[in-house]
């Protein structure tokens, strides 16, 4: 404890903070728990109507691609990176943070650079990976016949697989495969495009020394714990969608 | 003291350790994390089709509470968190024990709807084969 609390303090008296927190880091703590409870809902609702059908599709087998490694199958490989893109720039970030209790300005803009980068590494990646769903092509036995699908909200060639001419082709699956899919990955990528936005402005602000002016870096701290949040979902997606 | 009261109201600051050690420890402990659930899918990849259900899903939860592990250090460590003073903390974390009943319900609801689908409402019996 750096600073010693008075016993005599009454805490929810008015004249203190009743968390002895600054406001704006209790609201962004609040508005986190409030998404957390949306992309709850959504992860949940994905997980009901997963566990009300027979069948699934194998996330081993709709993952398993990697740029430039062609047809070859690599189940996890690619999503992996993607999981520790986003903690290596967590790490970054609470970096930041700590370069801004220092007051130490150049740290705290070599380190948002390096979050700032990470995140769009990650929108490259998803953009990569949505591409690849979107346009690649599965054969399905649709009324007798093959057909070729990509992964999209209304089509899903990851279904039931049969036996037709002598070879395993699969079938439609449930569609919500890829509502789910494009909607919790959707939700999310767009958390950390704004993620990487506020980044930027809080980049720019370091640069022009407004914190410095300010006395402290506590807005390093709010942009912080937003990307903290970011990763903490993305844990989450990547148990839900892809390992389990 | 490094940190700074960022308004007048503001008594307390919790104390930030001078060095980094803490910061990269977690990492490291998060990559673990993260090495260990990756090998505990790739067992169930190549394993396909000779475990039982029970234990599918058995290790699918062990997944789920690394997930969990992990997600205690990203809040506790990187948001700070576990250093703010304890109501700020139950704030947070009570409410979030909303999710033991949303989640277990509403998985049991799906799997109900699965059985009375398979079943015919329970008009006859579940042939379905299991696939997962």
């Amino acid at each position: 404890m750096s600073t010693t609390i008075s016993t005599n303090t009454k805490w929810w008296n008015g004249g203190r903070s009743p968390f002895n927190i600054s406001y704006g880091k209790v609201m962004m703590w609040y508005f986190l728990m409030s998404d957390a409870f949306t992309f709850g809902a959504f992860l949940i609702s994905y997980g009901t109507i997963r566990f009300s059908v027979n069948h699934w599709a194998d996330p081993n087998h709709v993952f398993n691609a990697f740029p430039l490694a062609g047809h070859a199958n690599l189940p996890l490989v690619f999503v992996s990176l993607m999981t520790f893109i986003l903690i290596f720039s967590s790490v970054t970030m609470v970096l930041a943070v700590h370069e801004g209790h220092k007051m130490n300005r150049k740290g705290v803009e070599k380190y948002m650079v390096l979050t700032i980068l990470g995140g769009l590494a990650f929108l490259g990646c998803q953009a990569w990976e949505w591409t690849h769903m979107i346009t690649g092509d599965h054969a399905v036995l649709v009324n007798g016949q093959i057909e070729y699908w990509g992964t999209t909200v209304t089509r899903n060639p990851w279904g039931v697989e049969v036996m037709h001419n002598g070879a395993m082709v699969a079938t439609p699956g449930p569609i919500a495969f890829g509502g789910y899919f494009f909607g919790i990955t959707g939700f999310h990528g767009f958390h950390v495009f704004s993620g990487v936005i506020i980044n930027v402005t809080m980049l720019i602000k370091t640069r022009l020394g407004h914190f410095d002016q300010r006395g402290h870096y506590e807005m390093i701290e709010k942009a912080g714990l937003y990307w903290h949040f970011v990763d903490l979902v993305w844990v989450f997606v990547f148990l839900c969608f892809y390992l389990v | 003291m490094s940190s700074q009261i960022s308004s007048p109201e503001i008594t307390h600051a919790p104390e930030h350790a001078p060095g980094t050690s803490r910061i990269w420890r977690t990492f490291w402990v998060l990559s673990l994390l993260t090495i260990i659930e990756l090998g505990l899918g790739y067992f169930l990849y190549f394993q396909h089709g000779h475990l039982s259900y029970a234990f599918t899903l058995s290790t699918k939860l062990l997944i789920a509470a690394l997930t969990l592990a992990k997600a205690y250090y990203i809040v506790s460590i990187f948001m700070h968190l576990g250093d703010e003073i304890r109501n700020m903390i139950m704030t947070i974390i009570v409410p979030l024990m909303l999710f033991i009943w949303f989640i277990a319900a509403f998985l049991l609801d799906g799997n109900s709807w699965k059985n009375l689908r398979n079943t015919d409402a329970g008009s006859r019996p579940n042939k379905t084969e299991q696939h997962h």
